[in-house]
């Protein structure tokens, strides 16, 4: 049975590579979307044997906005579903000292992922069906000194995803929040992450791919992360300036 | 940072790393390391020393022929993988271990068997071709016709000649996801060898062994036999989706299991109700290649059963000629000892040519042992039992044994040590296995 195409952007990512398996063992065409998309070849190839399916490679910059509209229109095909994995974490104490950096992290975590859902949600309203999925992360719902500026870029990231969900909830387009909590990937490696709280890759790409066809609204991939999340929001500020966490 | 094989013994201390691709992997050289797939070995074959590289990021599929049957994949495939890529299509594995969840790199490096070997082969006998980054990071490939001698060491090295990239491998084709098993009980270990010669043709078989009965009982089994099944035998239903069969579920143990869980009262409870389950139960029936080629799979994390001290693999096969009298001898040092393992499989091999492989013609056995003071030492007599029969032992799941024992075993393995001192290896591909064995 083909489905129709899911565009992954962020493909290089190993999160965006797993949701394209996850999406490619239902039978969707599949799009994959980075910067230098020529690198993602032996990607293209391993989807296509395992799965049988077609896989199509395309260039993306998620900073050039401009570029944004440009790209879409040269997909073979608007696609069914589009994720956005786009996202660094950028380092903290860099971010600090040097500003440009963090602008650096608050665009490529907010402004380019946003831009590109703009331009899709606007073709997927118009054509009147499809699914947007945006990768945004725990560490948007509450500021922490040890990553805030990552972490308020995914809350701006949450918030344009909460809002677009509202808006197109009555246009036939769905929106999906994806609050990963840690993964077991490129970005996290070296860090000592417990392993109770780190999903790999596969169950992000998995819990994606189940979302969209249920259509649900928020997931957390680790129910866990749910709970402390809950514990986490509701800390009084006066507490929780004083916490190192 | 400590790691151990599927047995959790021994717990070694190691520097991981996970190359992305192989210029990282290249940069990794400098140190000696051995390769690791999914730490399926049970001891400590894919621990380096000092350096591991784990190979899971070496795992996509590069090519399939649905003419020949051939696929190309990185080393870190899982076989897992590969039949849910194409049994829907119509392919399996040639050759699979117990357990799906091994890398092609590692059914390589350890030339891995299944239940038909008598029939097919190692793994070896599904190979076309294989990839091997070599000590100066060079990667040659190398076949029965190209580079004939690095792929017949590099098969059953032990991961010792260089690391396994990618290789060619042809899947069988069958007609269906099941499979037409027989089972036969056999009384003792004298039925049971005779009904292995009598079903020499079946394409898979293995046995189950009670070790703990005794006297006339003495390695009392149930021959399970097995074919790919047609789609014409199918009933109606199966026949309709032949590729389709369910979800299987599958249960995790949770917590490590005390360590005396698996006793001799424990386990003569449960083979006296395998047994007699199995002996009831004789005949025909069709079950999934799931259950069929991987029990334990479904009880994910099994390994925990034995308690933190995590347990033993011990596998050896005796010649053909002496395997009546060396089994009596093994399995009678097991039940006076009252050692209870789990898992006891008794296996036909065929005749088998290879530089440094485990399988020859003969009988294989396979236990498990939980990892104690006792069973090391009654590991220990069961190796002398082996080595007075011609017998060796299968390096995939030794954890214990001495170099002194390994060199009693196998000639073949001072001709390995030289070759690797030769060609600049024993430097730069060294597990901590290849140190305690003195490879």
């Amino acid at each position: 049975m083909t489905q129709g195409p899911v565009l992954i952007i962020g493909a290089a990512s190993d999160i965006g590579r797993a949701t394209a398996h996850a999406f490619a063992a239902k039978g969707h065409a599949i799009q994959l979307a980075a910067r230098n998309s020529a690198r993602l070849a032996a990607d293209q190839t391993d989807i296509a044997v395992r799965y049988g399916v077609s896989v199509t490679l395309h260039d993306c910059d998620a900073l050039a906005t401009e570029s944004h509209a440009g790209f879409v229109d040269s997909l073979p095909e608007l696609p069914q579903i589009a994720v956005c994995v786009v996202g660094v974490l950028g380092d903290q104490a860099q971010n600090e000292r040097d500003i440009q950096a963090a602008v650096a992290v608050m665009r490529a975590n907010y402004e380019g992922p946003a831009s590109l859902l703009a331009v899709l949600a606007n073709r997927f309203e118009r054509r009147g069906t499809g699914t947007l999925v945006g990768i945004s992360s725990v560490a948007g719902i509450r500021g922490r000194a040890s990553n805030y500026v990552y972490g308020s870029a995914k809350a701006g990231f949450t918030a344009f995803l909460s809002g677009l969900r509202n808006r197109l909830a009555k246009k036939g387009v769905h929106v999906v929040t994806v609050l990963p909590g840690f993964v077991n990937t490129q970005m996290t490696a070296g860090m000592d992450l417990p392993a109770k709280l780190t999903a790999e890759p596969q169950e992000v790409g998995e819990a994606i791919a189940r979302a969209v066809a249920k259509g649900r609204n928020i997931i957390y991939v680790r129910p866990i992360w749910q709970i402390i999340m809950l514990i986490i929001r509701h800390i009084p500020e006066a507490v929780f300036k004083k916490l190192s966490l | 940072m400590m790691l151990s094989g599927w047995g959790r013994y021994p717990r070694l201390d190691t520097r991981l790393e996970a190359p992305r691709g192989e210029e990282a992997l290249r940069a990794l050289l400098a140190d000696p390391l051995i390769a690791r797939g999914n730490g399926r070995a049970y001891g400590d074959a894919a621990i380096g020393a000092p350096l591991t590289a784990q190979m899971r990021s070496f795992n996509r599929m590069i090519a399939f022929d649905a003419t020949s049957g051939q696929l190309v994949a990185e080393a870190g495939v899982q076989l897992a993988e590969i039949i849910s890529a194409f049994l829907p299509r119509g392919f399996f594995p040639l050759v699979t271990p117990g357990t799906k969840f091994v890398t092609l790199g590692g059914a390589i490096a350890a030339d891995v068997h299944g239940k038909n070997h008598h029939k097919d082969g190692s793994f070896a006998a599904c190979l076309d071709w294989i990839d091997v980054m070599g000590p100066d990071g060079v990667v040659t490939r190398c076949s029965r016709d190209e580079n004939a001698d690095l792929f017949a060491w590099t098969v059953g090295g032990m991961g010792l000649t260089g690391v396994i990239l990618r290789a060619a491998l042809r899947l069988r084709r069958v007609e269906s996801a099941w499979i037409r098993q027989t089972l036969l009980p056999a009384a003792n270990i004298d039925e049971a060898m005779d009904l292995f010669e009598r079903n020499d043709a079946a394409t898979y078989s293995v046995a189950w062994i009670d070790c703990l009965s005794r006297g006339a009982g003495l390695g009392r089994s149930l021959v399970m036999l097995g074919e790919h099944a047609t789609r014409a035998e199918l009933d109606l239903k199966r026949a309709a989706s032949p590729f389709d069969i369910g979800r299987r579920p599958s249960l995790a143990v949770p917590f490590d299991a005390p360590s005396g869980l698996l006793n001799s009262l424990s386990v003569r409870a449960f083979n006296e109700a395998y047994y007699w389950k199995g002996r009831s139960g004789a005949g025909e029936s069709y079950v999934n290649w799931d259950s069929y080629f991987y029990p334990l799979d479904a009880l994910l994390n099994w390994n925990r059963i034995y308690g933190r001290n995590g347990f033993a693999q011990f596998q050896c096969v005796l010649p053909l000629e002496s395997s009546a009298r060396g089994m009596r001898a093994l399995l009678e040092m097991i039940s006076n000892a009252g050692a209870g393992s789990f898992l006891a499989v008794l296996k036909r091999f065929g005749a088998q040519e290879s530089r440094f492989s485990f399988p020859m013609l003969g009988y294989t056995l396979a236990l498990d042992f939980p990892v104690n003071a006792r069973m090391l030492t009654l590991m220990d007599r069961l190796d002398r039992i082996v080595l007075e029969h011609g017998g060796r032992f299968y390096l995939a799941k030794d954890s214990r044994m001495s170099a002194a024992t390994l060199a009693a075993s196998d000639p073949r393995a001072q001709a390995f040590r030289d070759l690797r001192q030769s060609q600049s290896l024993t430097g730069r591909f060294r597990s901590a296995q290849s140190e305690r064995l003195a490879l």
